[in-house]
């Protein structure tokens, strides 16, 4: 414990591991993640990345990354399905489940208090008046996501010109036209995927 | 401010519920949120199981509470249980709900997990990556609009506008905690500023 003590603040792991530590058990998973996730008000993400890889040190930097990258391709929550990984890594199936039962029970049930609490007051026009104040804060941390994603594309095979266009045409149909996200996804995903597929040509 | 809503709801409307969920599991990619706007079509517009408020304080909830950000979906079914009926509905609707947002993802994930790691420089893999990642990204950006467009959309809402568009730019660009986020648009919306 000591020694990884003294580099709780280190942002990359140098250090050779003989031993890699592990989660102790199927326990030691679930409560792991059930604190992970109650510290992420708002976005579990940045708490995972700071307790897994550069304090408990399951995981290495790079590993997190390759997971990430996967969690976010496939469908679901990313951070849940980054979790359902982790605990793979360790114990197979039990371990997935065991890391997203600890992701979800505890915050479920202190969701589903806030909601009775709020049912109590949302009479109330200064509740109801939060509430709406938290829902514009709310919209803008959405959208700074996809605007913090946005450097990603700096680097993708299909040029920063494409993908803005592809872009706004997404946003159109969904924002504006409200269409249904399937037919946006089928059409215009597949539209992209098959040009970045020309492009990637070996 | 709409009508409270009461439904009477058959198992064809439970199922239809999960079932819907079901669908949009494997469509999320990106993550739950990226479904929203397709929730609020499904829930509010078509089948007016939810009012827009409801519709909203679920996610300002779920954003405000630890945890998830996937919990909103527990919420939004908690909501509609609660309009068919009472506690007993409103857990009904939490299970369905959350079980049908992720089984389907959580099965595909488990299974791709690995094949993806053994694969990751096949053709087809990179394009899939490289191709969905400008939809993604919009995709976040038009759910962003889509809820501050729920909370107002005349010109006298432009107050909620400024304060969606100054969060947005102050979390793209500073390593702020959101709690001092929702903690002052709790504040103006609570003194009626927004």
């Amino acid at each position: 414990m000591g020694f990884w003590a003294c580099c709780d603040n280190c942002a990359m792991s140098t250090a050779p591991m003989q031993n890699p530590p592990k989660p102790q058990s199927l326990t030691d998973l679930f409560v792991s993640f059930t604190l992970l996730a109650l510290q992420g008000f708002g976005g579990v993400l940045a708490v995972v990345q700071r307790e897994l890889v550069e304090k408990k040190r399951w995981m290495t930097r790079e590993e997190f990354i390759d997971d990430w990258a996967v969690a976010q391709i496939m469908p679901g929550p990313n951070v849940v399905n980054l979790s359902l990984m982790i605990g793979a890594r360790s114990f197979g199936l039990k371990g997935a489940l065991a890391a997203l039962a600890g992701m979800l029970t505890v915050p479920l049930v202190i969701v589903l208090l806030l909601a009775l609490v709020y049912a109590q007051f949302a009479g109330h026009p200064g509740v109801a008046g939060a509430l709406r104040g938290m829902g514009a804060v709310a919209a803008g941390l959405i959208a700074a996501t996809g605007l913090k994603l946005f450097g990603a594309l700096l680097k993708n095979v299909l040029g920063l010109r494409l993908c803005i266009g592809l872009g706004i045409a997404c946003f159109v149909a969904i924002a504006l036209f409200r269409w249904p996200l399937a037919y946006v996804l089928l059409g215009l995903g597949g539209l992209a995927c098959s040009m970045a597929y020309q492009k990637l040509k070996p | 401010m709409n009508e409270p809503i009461h439904l009477v709801f058959g198992l064809q409307d439970w199922f239809s519920l999960f079932f819907h969920y079901l669908t949009l599991s494997l469509l999320s990619i990106g993550g739950a949120i990226t479904t929203a706007p397709d929730m609020h079509r499904f829930l509010v517009d078509q089948q007016h199981w939810l009012t827009d408020e409801q519709f909203n304080a679920s996610i300002a909830i779920a954003q405000a509470a630890p945890g998830p950000n996937v919990l909103f979906v527990a919420l939004l079914g908690w909501n509609v249980g609660l309009n068919a009926g009472g506690m007993l509905t409103g857990l009904l609707g939490v299970f369905l709900s959350l079980l049908g947002i992720l089984i389907p993802s959580t099965v595909l994930t488990y299974a791709a997990a690995q094949w993806g790691h053994r694969n990751r420089g096949m053709r087809a893999v990179r394009a899939f990556k490289q191709g969905m990642a400008p939809i993604v990204v919009a995709l976040l950006i038009a759910t962003g609009w889509i809820l501050a467009s729920a909370n107002g959309s005349a010109l006298k809402d432009w107050p909620v506008w400024l304060l969606t568009g100054m969060t947005a730019v102050v979390v793209w660009k500073t390593r702020l905690h959101l709690l001092w986020l929702l903690s002052a648009g709790a504040l103006l919306g609570w003194y009626g500023l927004v």
